[in-house]
């Protein structure tokens, strides 16, 4: 088993957080974002698609989901940065038995502004689960649940996942989810009722090509300041809505490709989006073996490529759906991960790019963070392991496990 | 009717540290054994059988030396002294 290294975030510190196929990692700079620190792994072994950090109300919390082929899928969370981790002692996302449905994995973590103490995962098979308690109990969202479109949801290549959770910034009544396949889903009821919202959006693999939903959407990404302003990166299409998804734009103005996983929107400016265009659903490499983001800055009406600092040459690269994030910093720093292990940064809004780190694991999740609490100090020195006795489950009626990495 | 339940070393952290566990379990299949376990070490459960209560698929158990896969599954039969093992798949990549 590798070594387990830690960091010890400052305030300002800005925190990338990196799911691969074989554990967690976290990547931490200043404010500058040219050095970075690397710690993990964690969940050494297990495939980790899901990673996020709650920050709000002082928190300083990770929240990451590990999928154990052998033991399942578990939800953790850590208040020091990884060193010691608290794991439910049962599950705490899970189906009701009734639902004849078994949770594969969790893709996605939420936590919305207007509502401080929740927090929002996207799992598959496609469903929403809801904690009202910041994490400690959950619930699956009924409306999407026993929706009446369930049974004709059908598995993408990744399997039938709910990959995107986009809570309205101020209203929290609304929320649009995205998953593969199945396609945009929208409330304003709090869940309750959901409305599919495809009209644009192509589905090149099936005989009607607009229907109401089935769509095979990758992502979407939602403007915070202009909330009804969403880019989508479909199984084939680029896509703008300015309704919030009641009517899609395409906006593939020429990129190499308009397949693709990834897309990242820029933190301030509404009209700026970001992607890494794949030759085809076949192939799923980067077309003509260059490694290019691209970028409009227009809201899709033109793309540019930004390759300074990326590999133009045998670069058979693939980016995957959530592989791609964007830090809230000005200028905004923009990262990705490769299926083949390696973790590229721009801190300069994607003009120039820095290999963070190769080597890694299958990425499958790139998020980030600003710490913006001093972390607490724990014991010891950095790297060093803080010791934490196994709490017995009658000491812990919480009924959760916190262990030492 | 005791019935020795051995813990594989990942999921001693949800059994007290123990590997070794012995039930007094009513029930004589392998099923009951493991409802008897969970009252005991709820945290197990999760990790052994999914929502619908079946066993993970890389998840083996063994009363005595023969896999209850091959037998009658969480009916399998458990006999006085018998010994249960909880086993994780050779499975992986």
């Amino acid at each position: 088993m590798p070594s387990i290294q830690h960091v010890l975030p400052k305030k300002g510190n800005v925190l990338v957080l990196v799911g691969t196929m074989k554990g967690a990692f976290l990547f931490c700079s200043d404010a500058s974002r040219k050095r970075w620190k690397q710690a993990g792994p964690y969940s050494i072994g297990a495939p980790v698609y899901s990673m996020a950090y709650d920050g709000r109300q002082g928190r300083h919390r990770l929240w990451w989901a590990q999928q154990s082929f052998r033991w399942g899928t578990s939800l953790l969370s850590s208040d020091d940065f990884g060193r010691t981790v608290t794991e439910p002692e049962t599950y705490s996302v899970k189906f009701p038995a009734e639902s004849g449905l078994t949770l594969k994995n969790i893709w996605q973590l939420q936590f919305p502004a207007a509502e401080p103490d929740t927090i929002y995962c996207g799992v598959e098979p496609s469903a929403l689960f809801v904690s009202r308690d910041t994490g400690k109990s959950w619930s699956p969202v009924a409306g999407l649940l026993n929706h009446p479109h369930r049974a004709k949801w059908t598995p993408g290549g990744g399997g039938m996942c709910l990959h995107t959770v986009s809570p309205h910034p101020t209203d929290g009544n609304r929320m649009i989810v995205a998953m593969s396949t199945g396609g945009v889903y929208r409330t304003s009821d709090g869940g309750a009722t959901w409305q599919a919202r495809n009209q644009g959006i192509r589905a090149e693999f099936l005989p009607e090509k607009y229907p109401e939903f089935g769509q095979c959407v990758h992502k979407i990404v939602r403007h915070p300041e202009k909330p009804e302003r969403l880019y989508l990166q479909n199984h084939w299409g680029l896509y703008r809505s300015d309704d919030e998804g009641d009517t899609w734009k395409d906006i593939a103005n020429g990129v190499p490709s308009d397949f693709g996983f990834a897309m990242a929107g820029h933190p301030h400016d509404p009209d700026t989006a970001y992607i890494v265009p794949i030759e085809s659903d076949e192939y799923r490499c980067t077309p003509e073996g260059k490694l290019r983001v691209y970028r409009t800055r227009n809201g899709g009406k033109s793309w540019e490529a930004l390759t300074r600092g990326l590999p133009q040459k045998d670069a058979l690269e693939t980016v995957l759906r959530d592989a791609m994030a964007a830090d809230p910093l000005e200028p905004a720093g923009i990262y990705f991960g490769t299926r083949s292990g390696k973790l590229y940064g721009s801190h300069d809004e994607g003009k120039s790019w820095q290999l963070i780190q190769q080597g890694l694991p299958a990425i499958v999740c790139v998020k980030t963070a600003v710490v913006d609490v001093e972390a607490a100090h724990p014991r010891g020195q950095s790297g060093a392991v803080e010791r934490k006795k196994t709490t017995s489950r009658r000491a812990n009626p919480r009924g959760v496990r916190t262990r030492a990495q | 009717m005791p019935v020795t339940v051995r813990i594989p070393s990942y999921l001693t952290a949800f059994a007290d540290g123990r590997n070794s566990i012995v039930v007094d379990a009513g029930p004589v299949t392998a099923g009951g054994v493991l409802e008897s376990l969970w009252s005991l070490y709820p945290g197990l459960r999760d990790r052994i059988v999914d929502e619908k209560g079946e066993l993970r698929q890389h998840i083996n158990i063994f009363v005595d030396e023969e896999s209850i896969r091959f037998a009658s599954g969480l009916a399998t039969p458990v006999s006085e002294g018998s010994e249960i093992l909880i086993v994780p798949a050779v499975s992986g990549g």
